[in-house]
């Protein structure tokens, strides 16, 4: 087992550093000047924009760059917004328990839902609820969750007024950040209500970021249980007179988890992509939205820090999932694969 | 598939006894095709209403009662005809300056098939390409490849694809690049990895040794046996692409108005969207059951091409 993690991190050097050059190409395909780009429409005068060119140090040569762009990456040092000034990763990480607990719920959320779900189809496999479930999973792995959210504002908001539009939490509260989890925070206040009004905030946009995951869960989980329930053992355990409950929650459940483990994984990324829709729809202060102004503000060092932090967050995550798998399918640890 | 019964049909004595009356060739192939693909009821209905999209996509300056840009300065926000105030000239009822929605949603389909098309066929055939090649020269070269692949997976495919916008600019023809751009890993991994499957097999060999060069064995005999997957994959991303062009054109970042792209028609939308829902709903209706349409139709390829999963 111990090999097998020190081959997968050994994986994850070459992505990582095909990352970081990635992210330090992004500023440099722009067309045209970055100065320039940077001054935006003002224009600058000749001796200023040699002036900028050489604070940057975008007049040394590339690989000079790179390296202390690497350098600096080491060091925590991934540059600053040209917009607030501030170091890139400081504002990351101020806006990423947002995005943290947004996703978090929406995964929970997905996962439950889904994995019942899925079950449940397979049980009934053939009938008209199993149809029922499944069609309705492939309509929210159809969805475009950008419309899917304005249409639950519309009924729930709008129509209905039950939940707020956007926002963490109503203006009325303020407490200090603690965890930056406002779920956490509004009850470490011990302000009456506050806890109420982050949960309506969350409740909205953790279904829209959870739609498109607990579809593709769902669909995961009723084809690995199917493949599962015809295998001999569960009719072994079937004949043994273990109640039909036992056999699918532990003889089946168990070994048809193995594939879904993998697709609970891989629907990180899809949600971090997701977060730039639903963040964006529900004003949620969270990196999703913060890398969109970004991209409108044109604060490229901001862009470029962003990319590499979430595709690390990413690739994170992947091999988590990897280890994970190697943990619960003896199969995969043996071989060595 | 033709040679594996070819091969039955010899080696099993019982065959000879008696005259084997499987068909093969091109039209055989489809029939079975088809009647697997037409036992699932839903993705039938998926081909008829992608049909009807096609249909209306290809006639739609002449479906269309109105121009797309059009504006009618009389009628501003005016709901559709079935609600108080509904005209029949305007049946889903018009937008905010006035320009009739039935029309800009049949508009919009040109926008939004012409999206998948593109993008799966540049995604498929740079894919395809780079997959043989991957797989056939395998070493180092191969193992290059596969890393670069890794990279571009590692970044979530929207974000990616936004950041390649925010590179080449904003545009239709730029929001296409990008996607495309995003979703080509994915048939370099399949190819590659059928072409991996295939290179060692029998008949890839006797080719190799009867003298067939490279190219044509990498195009005419090694890839016709590794589509299955592929064309399931293209029914995918087809579909993922009309949905993230939508995306970007909510996002600003897509095609630019005034054109009916249905993502780009919510983005002016929302600011409308307690006041007239129709201006709203319509077009993500349209973007969902085209979408809905493809998926359907996928699965359907997916259970008639893939023989494991056929009869379970």
């Amino acid at each position: 087992m111990f090999f097998y993690i020190i081959r997968r991190f050994g994986l994850l050097i070459p992505t990582f550093l095909g990352v970081t050059i990635a992210a330090f190409s992004f500023i440099r395909l722009l067309p045209g000047d970055p100065v320039l780009l940077m001054a935006g429409e003002r224009g600058l005068t000749p001796e200023r924009h040699a002036e900028l060119l050489h604070q940057f140090g975008f007049d040394r040569p590339l690989w000079e760059q790179f390296l202390d762009y690497f350098m600096g990456i080491f060091q925590g040092d991934l540059g600053h917004s040209l917009v607030t000034k501030k170091p890139v990763l400081e504002e990351f990480f101020a806006l990423f328990p947002a995005t943290f607990e947004l996703s978090i719920c929406a995964m929970i959320f997905a996962t439950t839902l889904g994995i019942s779900a899925g079950i449940y189809a397979a049980i009934r496999r053939g009938t008209w609820s199993d149809q029922a479930v499944m069609g309705t999973a492939l309509i929210g792995y159809s969805m475009p969750i950008f419309w899917w959210g304005l249409l639950l504002i519309i009924l729930f908001s709008g129509i209905l007024g039950w939940t707020p539009v956007s926002g963490r939490i109503s203006l009325f509260y303020f407490f200090p950040q603690v965890t930056g989890f406002m779920l956490i925070d509004s009850v470490l206040s011990g302000q009456k209500g506050a806890f109420t009004s982050a949960l309506s905030h969350l409740i909205l946009p953790t279904i829209v970021l959870g739609t498109i995951p607990l579809a593709v869960i769902a669909r995961q989980t009723r084809s690995a249980m199917l493949e599962v329930l015809g295998e001999d053992y569960v009719r072994t355990a079937r004949a043994k007179g273990i109640s039909p409950f036992r056999v699918v929650g532990v003889h089946a459940l168990r070994n048809a988890m193995i594939p879904v483990i993998t697709t609970i994984g891989l629907q990180v990324g899809v949600l971090l992509g997701g977060a730039i829709l639903t963040e964006t729809i529900f004003s949620w202060p969270g990196i999703g939205k913060w890398m969109v102004d970004s991209i409108f503000r044109r604060d490229y060092p901001s862009v470029q820090g962003g990319l590499l932090l979430i595709a690390v967050i990413v690739m994170v995550v992947n091999l988590t999932v990897d280890l994970l798998y190697g943990l619960i399918n003896p199969k995969i640890r043996h071989t060595g694969g | 598939m033709s040679e594996q019964s070819v091969a039955s049909r010899s080696t099993d004595p019982s065959d000879s006894l008696q005259t084997d009356t499987r068909k093969t060739g091109r039209l055989a192939m489809l029939q079975e095709f088809w009647r697997y693909f037409s036992e699932n009821r839903g993705a039938v209905l998926g081909l008829w209403f992608f049909v009807f999209i096609c249909l209306i996509a290809i006639f739609a300056d002449f479906i269309a009662p109105h121009g797309e840009t059009e504006q009618f300065r009389d009628a501003l926000l005016a709901p559709p005809v079935w609600q108080d105030g509904g005209q029949w000239k305007f049946l889903l009822g018009t937008d905010a300056v006035g320009r009739d929605m039935l029309s800009r949603l049949i508009h919009g389909a040109r926008y939004s098939l012409f999206v998948g098309c593109i993008v799966v066929s540049l995604a498929l055939v740079v894919g395809i390409a780079i997959g043989l090649f991957s797989g056939f020269v395998g070493g180092i070269t191969d193992t290059i490849i596969m890393r670069a692949m890794d990279i571009i997976l590692a970044f979530p495919a929207l974000l990616l694809a936004l950041a390649l916008v925010a590179i080449l600019g904003p545009s239709l023809t730029n929001a296409m690049i990008a996607i495309a751009i995003v979703q080509q890993p994915h048939y370099v991994r399949l190819t590659r990895a059928a072409v991996m499957s295939e290179r060692t097999k029998d008949y890839v060999t006797a080719a190799r040794v009867s003298g067939v060069r490279a190219l044509r064995l990498m195009f005419i005999t090694i890839l016709p046996n590794c589509l299955a997957p592929l064309i399931v994959q293209a029914a995918l991303s087809f579909s993922t692409a009309i949905l993230d062009a939508a995306a970007l054109g909510f996002l600003g970042m897509g095609a630019q108005p005034p054109t009916p792209e249905w993502g780009t028609m919510l983005a002016e939308a929302r600011e409308f969207i307690l006041r007239a829902w129709w201006v709203v709903t319509l077009p993500g209706v349209a973007i969902l059951l085209t979408v809905l349409a493809i998926n359907l139709m996928g699965d359907g390829l997916r259970d008639a091409l893939d023989p494991k999963l056929r009869r379970s």
